[in-house]
């Protein structure tokens, strides 16, 4: 099933995407993510292909929409089957935007281009050790010293951080939440180091990293726009990404149930295959089921979006059905998949351990209900 | 330089496990089935997108022309080439099952006639019905060289003649042809110096990608605005007859899938021989 909003335009872009996951993800999604890490020529090739741009201005070198941006997602993921090579080639969906939208000219030519092109990395750093749901507790200071911002502090749980050319980072110029200030902080930059890339439950071929400002000088030039205007733009930040994760989740159950649909076909017990029981057969119906629901409402949240009336609330509502939906499915795919399902070797068993990201990764299922309810007054 | 290049929508080789055969037997059935651009086309495709653009300052030097002959659902198949980057589309409407490569080559001639290119670049075969004769029968159709399993092309004089390099299981057979002519290409014709045009820089290289470039978004949203033109068999002129009639389809057995361990080479050749038989 596809997105109701798809047009043939969005089958065309589906069918590229599929081709360069097929020919250049698939084949090393199994040791991408043994490896922990997938080569860094993947974002060149990418780009190569025009997929990496999607859902950007085209003054910055992008086309199409958060559309756009949502279906070649899913057939990467499809195709590819390693969840954690799309999210790291992703990445730079929550870096960029804020830089797009409040940025310089000149930092659109610096920052924005050059990743968009596969030259760069990018990566955004909001959270802290002691700061993850709670935004407006981010410590990590930033003081002016005439042309410099002196930073100090430390992130965590940054996806691409361990290698990132450069990173979109929250720091605090001030006191609540009109002190938070975004500064893009280059790899290079003295008294700035990626700490440590982090052992995690999945999401393996991402790397995911703890950062560390030494009194790292930052130019002022640096700085997307005003000092204090960070908070509302990662606000707005948080409504794409949120819808982009739903989107991930509708893709990952989408792959876990043709898995499990083609294994049920194959494997054989008590004389038949496992298709061969109604049991089997309906728990791949009621996963198909709950996809097909998710999707609905991440076509939803999409179309409104694009029509300019999609509300952080709505984007909350969005992801948590898809991350229950996605949390549901992998399960049952694993459990279709019976010890298989357990063993490494199985895609299934990656997908059960890439999903419980997502009610977690950009804000808690819990935070998610916090801001419905907030929204709705109750 | 103005380029034909026929295009055939086949159903997705990857997918093939889903080709089922009419209870009859006298034909393979569609349903259900992805479709894709012949994956030999895409290669054409390739090479005569770059014989006529300057690949470094990615723009356009020439024409191509998509046709493929077909039903009409085979214009998300031309809208695909078009939006890789090639000029307009030609349908001639016809039912694959009426088709066969004389009907095909009959068809193509008379686009030819019409369009007058100065080459034609085709696929050596399609993946579906793998005659590998189309090519061959059209140049003979037109009065027009044929050079088959083209691996390497070079024009210097806007495809006026051409220096060719053909890939043969004997080694390497260089030709020097003038135009007009039909062109079928193989897979080495994607390896990344593999075409020179005289106006792309010599040194420029092109990207390694397995069935030619990717259609840009940009690309995508363009090709709705390119004209496909439609044509018919008999608008054409074309009475050609199938030469070819299928008797029977059947499907191959399926695999056992039983799987037998070795524990040396030697067993493993030993099996090979005695029990699998294929050695
Ligand atoms: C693989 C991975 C990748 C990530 N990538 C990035 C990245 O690129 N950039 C980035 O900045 N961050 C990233 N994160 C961080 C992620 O956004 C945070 O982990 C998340 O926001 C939760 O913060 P926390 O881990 O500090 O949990 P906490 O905020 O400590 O929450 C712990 C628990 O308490 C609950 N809780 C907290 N507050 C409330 C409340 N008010 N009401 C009810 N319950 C509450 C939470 O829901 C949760 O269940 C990533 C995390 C992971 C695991």
């Amino acid at each position: 099933m596809t997105y109701l909003f798809e047009t043939d335009e969005h089958q065309t872009l589906r069918a590229q995407a599929r081709r360069f996951a097929e020919a250049e993800i698939a084949p090393h999604a199994h040791a991408w993510d043994e490896a922990g890490l997938f080569p860094r020529a993947l974002y060149g090739a990418m780009a190569g292909a025009g997929l990496l741009a999607l859902g950007y201005p085209e003054s910055v070198g992008g086309a199409g929409d958060i559309g756009h941006m949502l279906v070649a997602a899913e057939e990467l993921l499809l195709a590819g089957k390693s969840v954690g090579t799309c999210v790291g080639l992703g990445s730079h969906a929550i870096a960029l935007p804020p830089i797009i939208k409040l940025g310089t000219d000149a930092q659109r030519e610096r920052f924005v281009r050059p990743v968009l092109r596969g030259e760069k990395i990018a990566a955004l750093a909001i959270t802290e050790p002691g700061a993850g749901s709670d935004v407006a507790g981010v410590a990590t200071r930033a003081v002016r010293e005439g042309d410099r911002y002196v930073v100090d502090g430390a992130k965590t749980f940054i996806t691409s951080g361990y290698r990132a050319d450069i990173v979109t980072t929250v720091v605090r110029t001030g006191e609540g939440h009109g002190g938070l200030t975004l500064l893009v902080v280059e790899r290079g930059t003295p008294g700035f180091e990626a700490t440590r890339k982090l052992d995690k439950m999945g999401w393996w071929a991402s790397d995911t990293a703890e950062l560390s400002f030494d009194a790292c000088r930052v130019p002022v030039e640096n700085r997307v726009g005003a000092e204090g205007a960070g908070f509302v733009a990662i606000m707005m930040n948080f409504v794409t990404e949120r819808l982009m994760l739903a989107g991930q989740c509708v893709a990952t159950a989408e792959l876990a149930h043709r898995e499990s649909v083609a294994y049920a076909k194959e494997r054989r017990a008590f004389g038949k295959t496992l298709s061969g029981f109604q049991v089997t057969r309906h728990k791949l119906a009621d996963m198909s089921c709950r996809i097909a629901a998710a999707r609905a409402l991440v076509g939803e949240g999409v179309m409104r979006f694009l029509r300019g009336d999609a509300s952080p609330a709505l984007a909350a509502k969005v992801k948590n059905t898809a991350t229950d939906m996605c949390t549901y499915v992998c399960d049952q795919a694993v459990q279709i998949h019976g010890g298989y399902g357990y063993m490494r070797e199985y895609v299934v068993e990656r997908l059960y351990r890439d999903a419980r990201l997502y009610p977690i990764g950009g804000g808690t299922r819990e935070i998610m209900l916090e801001l419905i309810a907030k929204a709705e007054g109750y | 330089m103005k380029i034909l290049v026929p295009i055939k929508r086949v159903a997705d080789p990857d997918n093939a496990n889903k080709v089922k055969v009419s209870a009859d037997g006298t034909q393979v059935t569609t349903e259900g089935l992805e479709w894709k651009m012949n994956p030999f086309d895409e290669w054409a495709l390739e090479a005569a997108l770059r014989l006529t653009e300057d690949g470094a300052a990615k723009s356009r030097v020439g024409e191509v022309v998509l046709v493929s002959v077909g039903p009409k659902e085979a214009v998300a198949t031309v809208r695909e080439g078009l939006a890789k980057g090639a000029e307009r589309g030609v349908i001639v409407e016809g039912n694959d099952n009426d088709l066969d490569s004389n009907v095909i080559a009959a068809a193509l001639a008379a686009v030819a006639k019409k369009e007058s290119p100065d080459l034609i670049v085709m696929g050596k075969q399609t993946v579906d019905g793998d005659s590998n004769v189309a090519g061959t029968v059209l140049a003979d159709k037109l009065g027009w060289p044929i050079i088959n399993y083209a691996m390497r092309i070079e024009t210097s004089d806007d495809g006026k003649t051409f220096a060719i390099k053909r890939d043969l299981d004997v080694g390497v057979a260089s030709v020097k042809v003038t135009g007009p002519v039909v062109i079928t290409v193989s897979d080495s014709i994607l390896h990344p110096e593999s075409v020179k045009n005289g106006v792309t820089p010599a040194d420029f290289k092109y990207p390694e990608a397995e069935g030619g470039r990717y259609a840009s978004l940009k690309g995508i949203m363009q090709a709705k605005k390119k004209p496909i033109a439609e044509q018919t068999l008999s608008g054409l002129g074309v009475d050609a007859k199938r030469t070819v009639t299928y008797k029977k389809f059947e499907l191959p057995p399926a695999r056992s899938g039983q799987t037998t361990f070795v524990e040396s080479v030697e067993e493993l050749v030993e099996k090979l021989r005695t029990e699998a038989k294929v050695l």
